[in-house]
Formats: structure tokens, sequence, C-alpha cells
């Protein structure tokens, strides 16, 4: 990227300032309300698969497999991204988000075919999120290991 | 030879090409807006009974074609050029609608600034003697630029209030040589202006200045003033950039506040959707073809100044963090025939 001439830089502050903000207070509620009813959820299948008699570490798994399905869906019927328009950050973050990081370029990238399109873009958004992911889970580790060896 | 140019970008049209007639094909949401009942068609489905959103492009702007032509009882055997454009890699939505067009055809790309491109072609072609008839157009599609530029369109995500959406649209004119009017009377062809904004989200921002670019040399080319117009439009500055624009020409020393609109706020009531308002190459096409000139023919207005703007990056020159360079042209479309040197 270039230097911004002085010009450019006295126009980008004074159009920058003058650019409607988001609102973030509602944006703040918004999120905090559909990202806990997203937990609440999650928490209501867990203590289903506890109640069936699994441990707490048994029942992650299924909990975490029955949340990435239901993203799915909801973006499959076309209902995730409107959660997401109206709740940001609460319906991103939390696993339901990550399904729909994944099944939304699918669909879309579906009639490019099932090889260059679905198999090549599946992974355009979630992609960094797992590349990065991963490599933090191994510094983690490495140094978790290192300190306790 | 008479001249035809006046000051640094503005050409002056000896032989004023006409407009014929126009043609609109506009998205559910175009039609759910202000000026829904405007449009010559609303298609419910983004695909429109195609395969493919981009299928689905190409067929609008074919549609909107066949419907000018209808309207104007013209055949392709007529037309002597088409000049047309869109936001798709290699203008395919243009380039494969022109596949059933059996006119010799310029596929244009300036971005959201092709229709008035097209135009001021158009008009030159016309009053050079090159054509006796020509046919501009332009269209963009909601789903097919949102795939391109941003994310794929179930992706939930929040837009910021400086976000535009693309207009689903298609807008197709005719012009010709010794018609009733309204006429095209003077282009200015704008040059290229990058003020550094670097936000995709914030198009607004980024093609203002040029726009303003665009008015003021217009008007030190011709030596007219706001009031010359009853109305100036940009075309997708959307409310972030038309504030802007606002500003930027009273610190010029214009104040068009009384005569000034543009057609990204005129098209959508705004909602979380919508955000600032619309953009995308059918933006000024279908509103300039729907609603100003009928306004025209219907002599609400003798004079106005259509100013399309277009921001001229992809989706690779952002995220190489490349700030966005942006274009505009204006078009002077007036119902009396100019008097005068000519």
């Amino acid at each position: 990227m270039g230097k911004l001439t002085r010009e450019q830089e006295v126009y980008k502050r004074w159009a920058n300032a003058r650019k409607p903000k988001p609102p973030l207070v509602r944006n703040t509620i918004a999120a905090f309300l559909v990202g806990g009813l997203i937990c609440t959820i999650g928490q209501i299948i867990l203590n289903f698969f506890l109640s069936l008699g699994m441990n707490l570490k048994e029942a992650g798994g299924p909990t975490a497999a029955v949340m990435i399905f239901l993203g799915a869906l909801l973006t499959g019927l076309g209902v995730y991204d409107r959660i997401g328009k109206f709740a940001g950050a609460g319906s991103v973050v939390p696993i339901t988000g990550f399904a729909n990081s994944i099944v939304a370029p699918a669909l879309e990238f579906k009639r490019e075919g099932y090889v260059m399109g679905v198999g090549a873009r599946m992974f355009n958004i979630a992609g960094p999120v797992l590349v990065y992911g991963m490599a933090t889970a191994w510094l983690v580790g490495l140094f978790y290991w290192l300190v306790h060896k | 030879m008479a001249e035809k140019r006046v000051g640094r970008n503005t050409v002056i049209f000896a032989e004023c090409p006409s407009f014929v007639a126009t043609a609109t094909t506009v998205g559910k949401k175009e039609g759910e807006g202000p000026l829904a009942k405007y449009f010559d068609q609303v298609i419910q489905d983004p695909l429109y009974g195609e395969s493919t959103w981009e299928k689905a492009e190409s067929k609008i702007l074919l549609e909107s074609v066949q419907k000018v032509l209808q309207k104007s009882n013209y055949t392709f055997d007529q037309i002597h050029f088409m000049f047309s454009g869109d936001l798709l890699n290699q203008i395919t939505a243009s380039n494969f609608a022109a596949r059933e067009i059996p006119v010799p055809f310029y596929g244009l790309f300036g971005a959201c600034s092709t229709f008035t491109e097209g135009l001021a072609l158009g008009g030159m072609a016309v009053d050079g003697g090159f054509a006796q008839r020509v046919l501009v157009g332009a269209s963009s599609h909601y789903q097919t630029a949102e795939r391109q530029y941003r994310y794929p369109t179930e992706l939930g995500v929040q837009k910021p209030p400086t976000a535009q959406r693309t207009v689903t649209a298609a807008g197709v004119v005719i012009l010709e040589r010794g018609g009733s009017g309204p006429f095209l009377t003077a282009a200015t062809i704008g040059r290229v202006i990058d003020m550094g904004i670097n936000d995709p989200m914030d198009m607004g921002s980024a093609m203002a200045p040029a726009a303003v670019h665009t008015i003021v040399q217009h008007f030190q080319d011709t030596g007219r003033n706001p009031d010359y117009y009853d109305v100036i439009v940009t075309g997708d500055l959307a409310s972030v950039g038309k504030n802007l624009a606002e500003d930027l020409l009273k610190k010029e020393g214009y104040d068009v506040t009384d005569r000034y609109t543009d057609c990204g706020v005129l098209i959508y009531k705004p909602d979380v959707d919508t955000q600032a308002g619309g953009s995308g190459c059918g933006c000024s096409a279908a509103v300039f073809c729907s609603y100003f000139f009928p306004l025209l023919r219907e002599g609400k207005y003798r004079r106005i100044l259509l100013v399309s703007t277009g921001a001229l990056m992809s989706p690779t020159t952002y995220q190489q963090g490349e700030t966005i360079p942006a274009i505009a042209h204006a078009v002077a479309v007036e119902m009396d025939y100019p008097k005068g040197e000519g």
C-alpha cells in the first residue's frame, strides 16, 4: 500500500468523521441476547445428553454435533443470514456461526461444481479460522508440554 | 468542423442524439421500493427461472433490450451499435446477453459509472455520424455482485451503516439521430480520482470526490451553474456519499442542495439490508430509465445532469491493501433542443 498524500489523509479524516457510526449499544445488546440464547439452547442439549447418563466430557461431542447441525440447517433454510444481520457477533461466535460460515459458501458455489466449487470454496471463510486456530492450539500445546516436562 | 469540445473534459453534441425509449427490469427488493410503479418489469426470484444468478442477470438485460425494441418499434437491424457493461469479471452479464443480440457490440467496464459512460460514447457515435441509432444499457444483480465482491449471500454478517446493496436491475435506452427528445446535449468525461478511502463497505466516501470533480469540471467547462439544471442526480453515492458530495460541492462554491439527489438513495426504503442505499451499474441505469426519463417526457423536468459514479476496485486490490479509485461521468439530458451555434 502506497503512503497516502496529505490531501488524501485530510479527506479521509474528514469523511470518516462524518460517516454514520454503527449503533454500538443496540448491536451489543442484540449480540448478547442472541448469543446467550444460542448458548442456552446448547446447554439444554448438553443437559439432555447428561440425562442419558453421559458424563460432561462425553456429552460435549454430541452437543457440538447437534449445534453444528442446527446452524447448517438454518443456513440451508435461509434463516441464519437474517439472524446474523440482527445479532452480528452474537451469531458469528458460537459454533452455529462456524457451521454457517462453511455451509454458506458450499451452497453458493455448488453451481461451479463439486470439486472446484463446493470442494475448493467451502473453507473460503472458515479456512483462516481453522489455520490460525490449529496453529495457536499447537503453540499452546508445545508451551504446555515444555512447562510440564 | 464545428468544435464539439469545451474545456478540459466536456463534449457538446452538435447533432444532439435523442432518447427514443427506455426499458427496465428490476429485482423484488427494488420492486418493493419507492420507485416500484415506474419499472417495466419486476422479477420475484433472483434466479428468474435460470440455473445460476449470472444467467439471470444476462436474462434481465436481454429482456430489457427486447422490451425497448418493442416499445420503439425498431428491429435489431436498425440498431448500429450496442454499448453495455456490468460488474462481473470479464463483464460476462453483458457479453453473454449480447450472444443473443445480433448488433455490433461494445462491452464497457466503468463499474457503476458504466451507464453514463455508454451514453457519452453512444452519443458521440450518433453525433459523429457513425451510427443512426444505438442501444445503451447496464446491469447489475445483488447476488452475482455480492458473491464476487463480498461474502456468500447466506453468510450471517452485519453490515455497517455505510454499506450499500447492489441493485438487481437492468436499464437500457435507444439513442438516435433526429428524434423528438429528450436530447443528450453534453457529456463530461471524468478522470480517475483516488482520495485514499480503502474500506469496500464505504464506497460512497470513495466515490464522492470523483462525482464532485466531474460536476465541478462540467460547470467550469460549460460555464453553467447548478441553476441551469432542474435536478442533478448522482448514480450510487447513497446517503453517506451524497452528504459528502453536497458539502464538497459547497466548498467548491456550488450550492446544489435544493436540486440534488442520488439514484442509490431513491431506489430503496432504508432498512437493515440496504443500509446507506443502492449501488451497481443497474442503479443509475434503472432509475434514470424508469423514473427520470418519463418526467422529462412529461415536461416535469426540462434539464437533468446525470452523474453515474463507479468504484474501480476488485477483491484482489482491496485484499492487497490498495485504496479505492473512483470515476464519474456526467451527461446532460434536456427536453429542449439547444439553440445557438450547434
